[in-house]
């Protein structure tokens, strides 16, 4: 795939769009016009450039696409999106940068998502020994520990259950642990970016763990990886059997290989490394094994050198991902306020807007469908006067939690070093000639 | 190469007669009842001993047999994981120090290592058995495991340079940090929906400014 230039991108977009072009326009700097780009073109505006302001005086004329043939259909094909989309990118991070990418993330362009579902090659990964690389055909998945029949099953053998299918986002437990203290990150997909949202298809774990018959004392179930990591974690009995899911499906198709082809682990609303990738074992157990991933790491630093342990759910959040951080407004006038609100204690019921730093606050529009454990699209029309602002959303849950500030988290958590679970409100500031920037401190 | 067409197919020939249970919200995803059948394989854990690596950390459970000394185990720390972790495990081009930290807890920062976090000697056992070096994971032989763990504890001073490892002593071994850690206990946080004339949205620094 050869990179788009600029001029290609105007001269498309001058030749297609019915949008009368903006009456303002911006300059952008190097650095951040793939950016800004791929937003207006999501907003449905026009980039200014030469050949749309020397269009504006003439009778439009007729698109090439219209005098010529389309491509012809190829006889198989997994179709990609077109050239002009290329920007669309899954980033690793440049504010918290590894020394080696194997345990390492990279991160979904959440102002880049229309809709609830991330595409799957913008789904964010986390990985603890990069991506494993597993033939579905020798995979095999074991059951065993406290139960009175250990079982082993194919792939084939798996895929024979009759299966269920359920929206549910995936958040990493360390989504925006950059931007505590010190505002880091310049945009959404760098303060939130740890954060997707997919159908997932699979079997019900409890149906198995039933096959296998879990024993009166098998109360917690680790669940391990495939990969080089082994990576494992130990969940509750309650929970596998509640809505648990072994998942190979995700978005319509088989999982891809960084989501953990063939199968994965769905706890749902429970942060990312929970939900094991390349999942090859399930053993019962009478109690949590305390491995390294949830006593040194995944585990939140409290006051007086206290650590907090299996902090599992991600509780109630949202964050505005239009207009975000990197962004520039074009001017006074109307803008919709767009974002995600997501819980993985419930359901969401209300997301609130404040333009104003939080001082009066404005109920915005929910997207159907709401679900439980799932991305909520929320919108607000805000008339921007022109004046600097500060937006920020605030959602509530069907339990009645209200999305804290940092400030409110800061109360009861010990903010140092490698701080996880961050669910504050997100404000991003206005400056009067438009400009978007984190707020967060 | 990978192609699942055959198995998909096998999939769909054999969903029928679910119960769908009744819907407790309008957008309530289905729930389905478990299926009469049975397509594990029933297998022995003897077959499963390989893979069974798992350690119960707070009490050594599931720990091999084997051993090794602090000594055996600087040679393996030499040769296999310097590279990335530095000579003497105080950090290298990879990753940082694992030496140090007790006593850092209420710090700013912390300094994580497993002398200074972890509750349960034996993590360090399970976590290099199961993944390290990140280059050639699970290529240690159970004493080469116990060997480095042996070290990397006798570097953090938790440890005399005569112990030796195994499933008997790691387990004893006093950790710092044993008791520091306690279960979820959230929601923490009681924000209230104020809709107008609220306060403006805070900061951590402004948390910290009203502690003092």
């Amino acid at each position: 795939m050869r990179e788009v230039r600029e001029e290609e991108i105007n001269s498309h977009l001058a030749n297609t769009t019915t949008t009368a072009p903006k009456e303002s326009e911006i300059e952008l700097s190097s650095s951040r016009r793939k950016f800004l780009k791929s937003g207006m073109m999501m907003a449905g505006a026009v980039v200014g450039g030469g050949v749309a302001l020397q269009a504006r005086a003439q009778v439009l004329e007729v698109p090439e696409s219209n005098k010529t043939m389309g491509q012809p259909i190829p006889e198989t094909d997994y179709g990609m999106p077109i050239e002009f989309e290329n920007h669309v990118k899954r980033r690793r991070s440049d504010v918290l940068v590894n020394r080696q990418n194997y345990s390492d993330w990279s991160m979904t362009p959440l102002h880049q998502q229309v809709g609830i579902t991330t595409p799957n090659g913008l789904f964010f990964e986390r990985h603890h020994n990069g991506v494993a690389y597993i033939d579905p055909d020798v995979h095999q998945l074991a059951i065993h520990g406290l139960v009175d029949r250990p079982l082993l099953f194919s792939m084939n053998d798996i895929m024979r259950y009759p299966s269920v299918s359920r929206f549910h986002f995936l958040e990493c437990s360390g989504n925006t642990l950059t931007d505590w203290r010190e505002a880091q990150s310049t945009t959404v997909q760098q303060s939130h970016g740890l954060l997707s949202c997919a159908q997932w298809t699979g079997v019900p774990l409890s149906w198995l763990l039933a096959e296998a018959g879990v024993r009166p004392e098998g109360k917690w179930v680790v669940f391990e990886g495939a990969d080089g990591s082994g990576h494992l974690r130990s969940i509750p009995l309650e929970k596998v059997m509640d809505d648990g899911l072994l998942a190979y499906g995700q978005n319509g198709e088989m999982l891809r290989a960084e989501q953990g082809y063939p199968i994965r682990a769905i706890f749902p609303g429970w942060e990312g490394n929970t939900n094991v990738k390349w999942l090859r074992r399930i053993k019962v157990v009478e109690e949590p094994i305390h491995a390294r991933g949830e006593t040194a790491r995944y585990t939140d630093p409290m006051p007086d050198g206290k650590w907090r342990q299996f902090s599992m759910e991600m509780e109630c959040k949202s964050v505005i991902t239009n207009p975000s951080g990197g962004m520039d407004l074009q001017g006074p006038g109307l803008y919709e306020i767009q974002g995600f609100a997501w819980s993985g204690n419930g359901t969401i019921t209300n997301v609130d807007v404040t333009t104003d730093g939080g001082v009066t606050w404005h109920e915005a529009a929910l997207e159907e469908p709401v679900m439980s454990k799932c991305l909520t699209r929320f919108r607000y029309r805000w008339t921007w006067d022109g004046a600097p602002s500060k937006i920020a959303s605030r959602a509530v849950d069907n339990t009645g939690y209200v999305q804290p500030t940092v400030e409110d988290l800061a109360r009861s958590r010990e903010i140092v070093g490698f701080v996880q679970h961050h669910n504050g409100i997100f404000p991003w500031s206005v400056s009067q000639n438009g400009e978007v920037r984190n707020a967060i401190a | 190469m990978l192609s699942l067409e055959m198995k998909s197919s096998v999939a769909i020939a054999t969903v029928a007669g679910f119960v769908v249970l009744s819907a407790s919200s309008a957008i309530a995803q289905e729930k389905m009842e478990r299926p009469d059948v049975a397509f594990g394989e029933v297998i022995t854990e003897e077959r499963l001993a390989l893979w069974n690596i798992d350690i119960m950390t707070p009490t050594g459970g599931n720990l091999p047999a084997g051993q090794g000394t602090v000594a055996e185990g600087e040679e393996v720390f030499a040769e296999t994981c310097a590279a990335c972790h530095g000579e003497k495990a105080e950090g290298g081009p990879m990753f940082g120090t694992m030496v140090g930290g007790i006593g850092s807890m209420t710090e700013s920062p912390r300094i994580l290592t497993p002398g200074s976090m972890y509750p349960y000697a034996p993590i360090l056992f399970d976590y290099t058995k199961r993944a390290m070096p990140l280059d050639n994971p699970q290529s240690l032989s159970d004493d080469e495991v116990y060997a480095v763990t042996a070290y990397i504890y006798h570097l953090n001073g938790l440890v005399e340079g005569d112990f030796i490892a195994n499933s008997e002593t790691l387990p004893e071994i006093q950790m710092p940090n044993r008791d520091a850690f306690f279960e979820d206990d959230r929601p923490d946080t009681q924000a209230e929906r104020c809709m107008e004339n609220c306060r403006p949205i805070g900061t951590v620094a402004d948390a910290s400014n009203s502690k003092n």
